[in-house]
């Protein structure tokens, strides 16, 4: 076997059952340090011998096995003094059987622990990467431009915590379900946005990589949650959404709007994989979530051919849901550019006047006034607010297309 | 597993007859459920004294170890299986006593 083939194995086998081996010694140790470090041990381990030995015919069952005795070794080690009782009990413990639908259970018990509301949003964020998806500390620290060493004493501080005040790991209770699963989504997405939003040239790619890491997640919680309409509302946005990635940013790193994308370009695979989820949903006939509006509306830009071909009136009229759930200023404002396609610009630009006690230090509130005054013809106006949009943008992509639409002004 | 449910506010012994009674509403519940251990109010941090007796004598110093604008006014020491059911009842405690709180696991 080839050197390239074991790589190959190996991080087949680290993305399909990094979380399993994880979930699974959380469970039998009830300690995600423990856990954590001996499923890394157990990969470190299997790159060496794979190379020597060949791939084990299970390299899910060889890794569990191998975290679970590293796992005890270092238990051991830390009780040398004595407790010869609980050792004994490791010993006979030794590999146990798990049926497969246990442990999707335990890869479930794994995400709600790591994004429990009493860790902070950015602790949840880091703990989920590195337990659930198997990033590395320095990987998570690149990806959120943290320094390496702040990372890991947050993840660490987070396992301190889980331990001290005895963060269950468990699947919620029903009644307590749908807030706890709309807290793993919140993480979720904002994992995919700090992917997606990181464009432009000099990116690290890693930053670029949390989008499909992000995806990857959402399957997973779909796959162990078929029936969470929010769930399945989530992966749709976000398949909607990458399959435009590579269409939203020109050869020269400045963005290019929905409007200005080739649609060409587009993923044609992950638009029908999102439509199919947005079609699913409306066959439930259950009021949607936020999630599942969003999809929808990704969901009528994407059956576009041309922008010009876009049903802006429904547009409109799920935003109009949308902000009966989500009384935020940039819903209303994203809908405001909505009604400029279907009502024309000065109607929107009232309804984003509105908005300005709450929105002044947002960079798009500024663009998208700037765009609207330009399409009404005051062209001094709007190069003050493209000038204030340029001010305020933090993305490198968005500063250049904003700073040509700003010099383009007659 | 015990917590320390902490009550935290800006001035002390302020609780109103309807809080008081909803207090007590809850703590009979703590009570039958099995979660109570013990419960008090605290009087004002200008009431406490710093005691430091690790050298050769011991210093008495007036007014409390740490000066901030909120502070521990009442507390309940709760028993609870795990984190998640400690923070259901610190959240009736909290609207029971109509202030903030804060939930923290003993050693």
């Amino acid at each position: 076997m080839s050197v390239a083939d074991v790589r190959e194995a190996i991080t087949q086998a680290h993305r399909e059952e990094w979380a399993r081996v994880v979930a699974s010694l959380t469970r039998r140790f009830g300690d995600l340090d423990i856990a954590e470090e001996a499923a890394a041990e157990a990969f470190a381990t299997a790159i060496e011998r794979w190379a020597a030995d060949g791939v084990p015919p299970s390299p899910g069952a060889w890794l569990t096995t191998t975290a679970n005795r590293k796992a005890i070794d270092r238990i051991r080690r830390e009780n040398k003094r004595g407790d010869k009782q609980k050792e004994a009990q490791l010993l006979y413990d030794d590999d146990p059987p798990e049926p497969p639908d246990a442990i999707d259970d335990e890869r479930l018990r794994l995400i709600f622990t790591c994004c429990h509301p009493a860790l902070a949003m950015e602790t949840r964020v880091a703990l989920t990467l590195r337990m659930v998806a198997g990033l590395t500390v320095p990987e998570i620290a690149r990806a959120f431009l943290v320094q390496e060493t702040a990372m890991g004493q947050r993840i660490t501080r987070a396992k301190a915590k889980i331990k001290a005040a005895r963060i269950p790991y468990r699947v919620p209770s029903a009644e307590d379900l749908p807030a706890r699963v709309s807290g793993v989504l919140a993480v979720l997405f904002l994992v995919f946005n700090e992917g997606y939003l990181a464009t432009g040239p000099g990116t690290d790619p890693v930053r670029h990589d949390l989008t499909a890491e992000a995806i990857r997640l959402t399957r997973l919680i779909r796959a162990l949650m078929p029936d969470d309409g929010e769930v399945a509302g989530l992966l749709a946005l976000m398949l909607l959404t990458e399959a435009r990635r590579t269409a939203r940013v020109s050869a020269s790193g400045e963005l290019v709007t929905l409007g200005e994308q080739d649609r060409g370009t587009w993923d044609v695979a992950l638009i029908a994989e999102g439509h199919r989820l947005v079609r699913e949903r409306l066959a439930a006939r259950v009021a949607p979530g936020r999630y599942q509006i969003l999809a929808a509306i990704s969901a009528v830009h994407t059956s576009a051919r041309d922008v010009r071909d876009t049903d802006w009136s429904q547009v409109v009229a799920l935003y109009d849901r949308l902000v009966r759930l989500d009384p935020s200023p940039i819903i209303a404002l994203n809908r405001a550019i909505a009604v400029a396609e279907l009502d024309g610009p000065e109607v929107a630009l009232a309804a984003v006047g509105r908005l300005e006690p709450r929105l002044a230090g947002y960079h798009l509130y500024h663009a998208t006034r700037a765009d609207l005054l330009r399409r009404l013809g005051r062209s001094r106006q709007s190069r003050a607010s493209y000038d204030k949009a340029i001010e305020l943008a933090g993305n490198t992509a968005e500063t250049a297309y904003l700073t040509r639409r700003r010099d383009q002004l007659g | 597993m015990q917590y320390l449910v902490s009550v935290i506010n800006d001035t002390a012994n302020s609780g109103t007859p309807e809080e008081q009674a909803a207090i007590d509403v809850f703590n009979d519940r703590l009570m039958a459920e099995g979660h109570w251990v013990f419960a008090g109010g605290l009087g004002a941090p200008s009431s406490a004294t710093v005691i430091d007796n690790r050298g050769e004598e011991a210093m008495f110093s007036d007014g409390p170890f740490v000066e901030s604008k909120e502070y521990l006014v009442g507390f309940w020491i709760i028993e609870a299986a795990d984190l998640d059911v400690a923070l259901k009842l610190a959240a009736e405690g909290s609207k029971a006593c109509n202030r903030k709180i804060e939930v923290r696991p003993f050693l």
